[in-house]
């Protein structure tokens, strides 16, 4: 039973972390229909400005989060003026958007793993913070998993004021709800699309720093595992609802860590992406997706 | 106050609007009237910025507008309340009015609100309601206030009476001639033709993306065309 629970433990931290790159996943395909492939490895390039932060700049943790968070919201809008606007306003097809996607994904891996820039070895990363643990109900909690479920609650709260209760947020709600009526409304279409590729980048980041501190070691490709499985757990929820990406990448974590506990490791990926596709079988929405998502 | 110049717009490969130019003159109602894939829409969504034109000018108030991008038309006075009315239906009534107010002076917010919902007393009742639940006039009164938030010089209405029944068509009908009298110009797009054309001032007959008649409403109200083609034979046609 206590095995039970510290598992559940683990699954929840994995979990939070896949929510915070799956509701960038999600707020982007709401905005501009679009799966954003590089996604996974905007969280690899916050993990490793993260990293070198606490490390080599001898930055304080949180700044370094921080500064991890905004590197990449620089970068989330630079992908998105570079590659994907121009396709955008040429209105290229979909499919033209998703294979770029794929490219510049491909792009970001291949160059980070040059020498002169990240290098494709595996790093590892040293404790940022002394080890402690305590017993809470005879299930065992460490200081790095307090750190990543707080500082994962934290920003859901920053992300759901930001989308609820401000302008910018409530433009990002018309702009995905109808495009071209939110233009009539006076709202600068690009300029929100740009800021959701900043947010939704800032909150990758922060993924990838936290990711680096629970499972200490990173490489130019770690982004593509948790990429992969945050894209299926915003598609689980319900690929456009925030709240539905934040349930998928909840059941996401469990199912995944559940799995390499009482079944096998091996089968850990296989049932997480199974479960998808049992879900979307019956469900094709996903969980908390609407009934009728496409538009006429 | 609008003029359009040989607009000219397609879509792939599918030409929508073969040269297409009007005029509308400050204080005006003009109404531009024709089938259904005529261009009437496309006029429109090529005025607010919504498309771009392959060809052709459209100046307003003596800026030519023609490459502006949408959101910079709406703030030089142009409101546009599209087709199907576009409203933000996982919002409320009031959320939907806010975002109308989008790029307006935020101190002449409750002004503006006020006055919308002097308009459309239903609004103010329903305020705190998902736009979703609105019936299909309420939707229409939502998509004309939330355009009116702004205060524009110049409506473009895109079908106000479609899908309404005839009492409402002629409430909305009514609520266009007094926004008129309060200053608005006014382009208005309507396949009701007779009730368009009994309020307007002058009127553009589209076919095919061309305008192929135009001239003062009352002058084309007569005209046997017209009365052949979309006045069901001078018999009024509602809906």
């Amino acid at each position: 039973m206590e095995h039970l629970l510290e598992q559940t433990l683990n699954g929840l931290q994995l979990g939070f972390v896949y929510a915070l790159i799956a509701v960038g996943y999600t707020m982007v395909y709401g905005i501009i229909k679009l799966i954003n492939f590089a996604h996974g490895d905007v969280f690899m390039i916050g993990a490793f400005v993260a990293v070198f932060g606490f490390t080599s700049w001898g930055l304080p943790w949180p700044l370094a989060i921080l500064v991890a968070m905004l590197a990449c919201a620089v970068l989330g809008m630079g992908i998105e003026r570079l590659a994907y606007r121009p396709l955008r306003i040429k209105g290229a097809p979909r499919i033209a958007a998703l294979i770029t996607a794929i490219g510049v994904s491909l792009f970001i891996e291949y160059f980070t793993s040059l020498d002169f820039v990240f290098g494709s070895d595996y790093r590892n990363v040293p404790r940022v913070l002394p080890e402690r643990r305590w017993e809470i109900f005879g299930v065992s909690i460490n200081n790095v998993q307090v750190l990543v479920l707080v500082t994962v609650l934290v920003l859901v709260v920053f992300l759901q004021l930001v989308v609820y209760r401000t302008k910018v947020g409530k433009a990002m709600r018309a702009v995905s709800q109808d495009m071209d009526a939110a233009r009539l409304m006076g709202i600068d279409v690009d300029r929100i699309i740009g800021f959701t590729f900043a947010l939704g980048s800032a909150l990758a980041a922060a993924a990838g720093a936290l990711f680096a501190m629970a499972y200490p070691q990173i490489h130019p490709f770690m982004g593509i595992m948790p990429g992969l499985k945050a894209f299926t757990a915003a598609v689980l929820g319900g690929i456009g609802s925030i709240p539905g990406a934040l349930l998928g990448a909840l059941v996401m974590g469990q199912v995944e860590v559940l799995t390499a506990a009482y079944l096998t490791t091996d089968f850990r990926d296989a049932i997480a992406f199974a479960l998808l596709i049992l879900v979307l079988l019956f469900r094709p929405t996903g969980l908390l997706g609407k009934t009728a998502p496409e538009k006429v | 106050m609008l003029q359009v110049q040989d607009l000219r717009v397609a879509y792939g490969n599918i030409q929508a609007l073969h040269g297409i130019s009007l005029s509308v003159a400050e204080g005006e109602i003009v109404t531009l009237i024709g089938a259904n894939g005529a261009g009437k829409s496309t006029t429109l969504r090529a005025i607010s910025g919504l498309v771009r034109p392959r060809a052709g000018k459209i100046v307003f108030q003596g800026q030519d507008i023609t490459r502006t991008p949408a959101h910079k038309i709406v703030a030089m006075g142009v409101g546009h309340v599209p087709e199907g009315r576009k409203i933000f239906t996982e919002m409320t009534v009031q959320e939907n009015l806010e975002l109308g107010a989008y790029i307006a002076d935020p101190k002449r917010f409750h002004e503006d609100l006020n006055a919308v919902f002097e308009r459309f007393p239903r609004l103010r009742e329903r305020r705190r309601q998902s736009a979703s639940t609105l019936s299909g006039g309420e939707q229409q009164m939502l998509a004309l206030g939330r355009a009116l938030m702004l205060r524009p010089k110049l409506l473009l209405l895109d079908e106000p009476s479609m899908g309404l029944s005839p009492r409402l068509v002629q409430e909305i009908f009514e609520i266009i001639v007094e926004l008129n009298r309060s200053g608005t110009t006014i382009l208005l797009v309507e396949q009701n033709a007779a009730m368009a054309l009994s309020i307007a001032h002058r009127a553009y007959v589209l076919e095919t993306g061309r305008v192929v008649l135009d001239g003062p409403a009352q002058d084309l109200q007569n005209h046997p065309a017209v009365k052949a083609a979309y006045l069901g034979g001078g018999q009024s046609a509602n809906g």
